[in-house]
Formats: structure tokens, C-alpha cells, sequence
């Protein structure tokens, strides 16, 4: 882990990037979704040796990307999974952006067509600080790791780790691993059952394939 | 006012598209180009610049596309016009295309008129300029010929071939009919195919020069006199395409031209009409009438998935060539979405491919302006594509 201290320096809310990264076997083809800056494609071409390419919304996020040298295309989650081939990737990732998305779970089966196997992680809204703000603030949650108020956050379709569990099983997928980060960003006991990843994880990482 | 004058037959204009300003390729009789049009061109003449240095394995080239009105005359001062270079800002040492470190090659594309075969240049068979004599010319025809060149100069692999509008549409040509000669691409604000809407500007273009009374069905060379008028308005008409509602808003609004109250006449009273007039009027002295309606018409032919049934994908089918794809939020001459199709079928084939849309009220010249965005991203992506050709970097004094 030492090459990645520079990529997170004093970022403990990334964390889960590190965990998306040793899901990746070498050598594959990976699509980073809302690949940001690139830190994650960086880290997978660099370390991993993979063929990473990346998608990105934000003009800034591409410019970026592209003057490191990395492949990535101006595209929205929503719209541009479509041109794809079936079986293009090895594993396509969504990192926390699968709440910004318009159609959640359209974008999963894109992503389990498009991909031999899914990564997605996203905040869990069913994390017991986030309760407590709904249940005693009668507040919309505002957290380290979600800081903008409801008004001005991109974050339009929140879940729990338990509504995204129950999807996986909707689109006919199935969980090949799971990991949940408490709040200090350390994972969670493996056997732990689901209720308590809900309640104490603030983040989840899936690895996820078609079930057929 | 600029009146725009008529010109003589013989003006400067002639003489460089028979003896021109640049390096000369020209092919015997022997190698004639086969051109799609089912006719065998020859002799033909290429007119090229280079910069910088060919590498011993010659493995460092980068050939340059010229747009429509563009030429060879990338990166240094042009033979007619006395002005710098069209691509000063990105083509030069230190500049995203490095000639410290890159060996840069930009022809005149085929029936140009800077001295590659186009219908200003003398048919020997005449002895008189081609004129309509010209076979009809299309995107691949110019490919065609800057491969024959590329060959001459001994280069087996070009390490990135880049252009922007035409000649993107020139840079997606290659990456199609000579995939493994390409190791990137940039096409910058083009498209696969010309839309109707381009085709109907273009056509708006042809007919101002061919109602010109001194166009004489491109046999004014014989008159001594030149269709000036007809095209200085299609230059006129097509330079509003290349700009913003935006951006000539910003730049001229509804400012009068050295006046301080409208003359209530027909008189350029408007600085965008005094602007307008005068980009007619410049490019008359430099540019040929009929090139001009060869090189649209080329641009009207291009439809690239349409060589390959329809399918744009099968057109980069299993390409390795890496693509940096750019387009600008403000060109709706060559708009994203066609840009954003090109990355489609390009990722629908696995391609290697890096996509931005600039955000700039520029316009479709965007590309040829200083935009540190579109430097920043195709100095980026060339540093990357030489590290992954092997490439050394550059020796700087």
C-alpha cells in the first residue's frame, strides 16, 4: 500500500478506491464510470498493469484525464453505456456515483452487460449517523462524506446497502464479494450479517456478476 | 470599405500552384494515383512543408491535415498572404506539436491550390490550368496522395496524424484505409459525414462562385479576369459558419464601422459587415475559385461509414491506432454529437479512445485560436502515445 499513500494524501473518504483496486485482477480490460481525475485508472494501469478507460461528466475531470495521458471520454452514466458491446470489459466500475445517476438501476444492467463483472461503491444512507440526523433532526443528512445540502448535491437516488442487495437480485445479478467501511474507513467483519452493515457501514464496495 | 477588385489571371495566386513556395513531390507517369472518381491522375505534383527532424529510425512523424481553406503553411510565413503560419499555436518548438522533438509534415491537399495537382495547376496534356478538366476529388483521393508522400519519405509508421474540420475528416481517412500505418490520431472538431446542413452552406458557397459572370464555367483563366466577387461572398457566407452567435456578438455586436450614426445607405456601416468584407476580399488574393469548389464538393462526398455498409464501427474494425478525439461546446458546424458518434463506433470496436468537448464561445475555428484547453489536452495525450511508442523526449538546449 505504500504507492497509494500518493494518491490519497490525508484523503481517508477514498479509501474505498483502494479496496474497488485490489477487486481488479491484473492484466484485465477495465471502464472506470465517473472516473473524476483518474486517481483510480492511474492506480489500475500503473499497478496493475490494466487497460484502463475511463468515462467522465465533469469537462474538467476529462481535461485532466486526457493530459495524464489516460483514455477517457466525455460521457454521462445515463446515456452513453448503450454503445457499447456486450463483454467489452472485464469489470466496469462506479465509484459513488451510482446515486447520481437518473436511472440506477438501468445503469447496473448496462454495467453487467457491458462488463464480465461489476464494482460499484456508494455511501450507505442507511448508516446509523444518517438515521439519526432524519430521525431526530427531521433534517436531510449532512455528513463528511455527503457535505452538500440536499438542495445542491448531485446525489438524486441515496440507497442503503440493503436497497442496493435487494437490486443486485432485481437485475439477476449476483454478489461475488462485498465489502463495508465503517466511518473511521476500515472494513467491516467479514460475517457480519447485512443488518449491521447497514447500520454501521458508511460505505460499501460490490463486486458483482451476471448470474447466467 | 474594402471593394473586392478584380484579379488578373497570373496573379500570385497561379504562379504558386505551379511553383510553389515549398518542397516539391513530383511523381513520373509511371505512378499515377488511382482516385475515386475511376481516374488514373497523373503526373502528380505534391507540395509539402516539414519542421523539425525525421529520428534516424523515422519513427517520430506527425502529419498535419489542412482544413478547407487551409495549406502546407502550418509553421511558417506564408508565401502570399507575408502572415505567420495557420497553426502557430499549436505546431512549433515547445508547442503541444513539439518540432524539437517531432518531425512534422503538412502537404497541400489534392486539388488545392498551393501547388499539389488541383484544378489552378497547368494539365500538361494542355498546357492550360486544369479548370473543370479536374477529376472530382474526395477525401480519400487526398489520403491517397499524402500516403504516396509518406512513402517518399521513407516513412513506414506515422506516429500521429492530426487535423481539424477537413481536415479531421482526412485524419479518420487515414486511421480507416491505413490503420496500421497510424499509431494516434487526433481529429479535432469534425465529423464521419458532412450533414445535409453543410452540404446546403457549401452549396449556398459553389453558387455564389458559379453566378459570378467571370466565372465563365472555370475557364477564367483564358479571360484575364477572375471570379473574385462570386467568391469572396462564399468565404463571406462560410466564415459566419465558423464562428458563434456568441463570439461575433462579443467581438462586433452592433457597432458601427468608423462612424458614429448609421449613413442609410449599403454601405458596410456595421462592423460585422466591414469584417465580413474584408475576410472576402484577403481570401480572393490567395485562394482559388475553382479549388474552392473542388475541396467543398470533397466535403459533401465524405461519408465514411458509408464505404463500409453503413456501419461507422467496421470503419475502425479491431484498430489499434490510439484516438484523442476534440470537439468545442460552440461549433454547430461540426457539432458534439458528431464527434460523440465517432467515439461511439470507436468503443464499439474497443478502440483506445480519449473524447473532450472544449467549452468555448469560439466557434468551429476554435481550433485554429489560442485555447490553453485544446493544449493541455493534445500535449497530454502525444506525451502519453510517445511514452507508449517509445519516442525520446525532446533535447532542449
Amino acid at each position: 500500500m505504500t504507492n497509494t499513500t500518493q494518491y490519497f494524501a490525508a484523503d481517508t473518504s477514498r479509501i474505498d478506491l483502494l479496496l474497488v483496486k485490489d477487486m481488479v485482477a491484473p492484466n484485465t480490460r477495465v471502464l472506470d464510470i465517473g472516473c473524476g481525475d483518474g486517481t483510480l485508472l492511474r492506480m489500475l494501469s500503473e499497478e496493475r498493469g490494466v487497460d484502463a478507460r475511463g468515462m467522465e461528466l465533469s469537462q474538467r475531470g476529462v481535461n485532466d484525464c486526457v493530459a495524464k495521458g489516460l483514455s477517457v471520454i466525455q460521457g454521462d452514466a445515463d446515456t452513453d453505456l448503450a454503445a457499447y458491446p456486450d463483454d467489452s470489459f472485464d469489470y466496469v466500475i462506479l465509484s459513488q456515483t451510482l446515486q447520481a445517476t437518473r436511472n440506477p438501476r438501468r445503469v447496473l444492467e448496462q454495467m453487467l452487460r457491458i462488463g464480465k463483472r461489476a464494482i460499484v461503491s456508494f455511501p450507505n444512507f442507511g448508516h446509523w449517523h444518517i438515521r439519526l440526523q432524519i430521525t431526530f433532526g427531521g433534517r436531510m443528512p449532512i455528513t463528511e462524506n455527503l457535505p452538500l445540502a440536499w438542495y445542491e448535491t448531485p446525489n438524486i437516488h441515496f440507497c442503503t446497502i440493503r436497497d442496493f442487495v435487494a437490486l443486485v437480485d432485481e437485475v439477476d445479478a449476483k454478489i461475488d464479494r462485498a465489502v463495508a467501511l465503517n466511518s473511521s474507513g476500515a472494513p467491516m467483519r467479514v460475517n457480519a450479517p447485512w443488518w449491521v452493515w447497514n447500520l454501521f457501514g458508511e460505505q460499501a464496495v460490490f463486486l458483482l456478476k451476471r448470474r447466467n | 470599405m474594402t471593394e473586392i477588385k478584380p484579379l488578373k489571371a497570373g496573379h500570385a495566386t497561379w504562379r504558386e500552384a505551379d511553383a510553389p513556395h515549398s518542397l516539391v513531390l513530383r511523381l513520373p507517369a509511371t505512378q499515377p494515383l488511382m482516385m475515386d472518381a475511376g481516374i488514373a491522375l497523373s503526373p502528380l505534383t505534391i507540395a509539402y512543408q516539414t519542421y523539425g527532424t525525421l529520428n534516424s529510425e523515422k519513427t517520430n512523424a506527425i502529419l498535419v491535415c489542412h482544413a478547407l481553406t487551409g495549406d502546407q503553411h502550418v509553421a511558417n510565413i506564408h508565401p502570399l498572404t507575408g502572415k505567420p503560419g495557420w497553426w502557430e499555436t499549436m505546431v512549433g518548438p515547445g508547442k503541444p506539436v513539439d518540432t524539437d522533438r517531432y518531425f512534422v509534415i503538412c502537404s497541400n491537399v489534392l486539388g488545392g491550390c498551393l501547388g499539389t495537382t488541383g484544378p489552378a495547376s497547368t494539365n500538361p496534356a494542355t498546357g492550360k490550368p486544369y479548370g473543370l478538366d479536374m477529376p472530382m476529388v474526395t477525401i480519400r483521393d487526398m489520403v491517397r496522395a499524402q500516403a504516396l508522400l509518406i512513402d517518399h519519405l521513407g516513412i513506414e509508421k506515422l506516429f500521429c496524424v492530426i487535423g481539424g474540420s477537413m481536415g479531421g475528416m482526412q485524419v479518420l481517412q487515414w486511421a480507416a484505409s491505413y490503420p496500421e500505418r497510424v499509431f494516434c490520431a487526433i481529429p479535432i472538431a469534425t465529423a464521419p459525414r458532412h450533414s445535409s446542413q453543410n452540404i446546403a452552406f457549401n452549396e449556398v458557397g459553389r453558387q455564389a462562385v458559379m453566378a459570378d459572370p467571370d466565372w465563365i464555367h472555370g475557364q477564367y483563366f483564358e479571360s484575364g479576369r477572375l471570379p473574385t466577387k462570386g467568391l469572396a461572398v462564399a468565404r463571406m457566407a462560410a466564415h459566419i459558419t465558423y464562428l458563434s452567435d456568441e463570439a461575433l456578438h462579443r467581438k462586433f455586436g452592433r457597432k458601427l464601422q468608423n462612424k458614429t450614426a448609421p449613413t442609410f445607405s449599403f454601405d458596410a456601416d456595421f462592423q460585422i459587415e466591414s469584417y465580413l468584407r474584408h475576410q472576402g476580399s484577403t481570401f480572393v488574393e490567395r485562394f482559388d475559385a475553382n479549388t474552392y469548389l473542388y475541396l467543398t464538393r470533397a466535403m459533401d462526398y465524405f461519408d465514411l461509414a458509408e464505404d463500409y455498409g453503413g456501419t461507422l464501427a467496421l470503419a475502425f474494425k479491431d484498430i489499434k491506432t490510439r484516438f484523442c478525439i476534440v470537439s468545442f461546446t460552440s461549433d454547430w458546424l461540426f457539432p458534439t454529437a458528431a464527434s460523440r458518434a465517432i467515439v461511439h463506433a470507436l468503443n464499439a470496436g474497443g478502440a483506445s479512445v480519449s473524447f473532450v468537448e472544449i467549452d468555448t464561445d469560439k466557434g468551429h475555428d476554435a481550433f485554429l485560436l489560442d485555447l490553453p484547453e485544446l493544449f493541455t489536452t493534445t500535449s497530454g495525450f502525444l506525451e502519453s502515445s510517445a511514452r507508449a511508442f517509445g519516442l525520446k523526449e525532446a533535447k532542449r538546449a
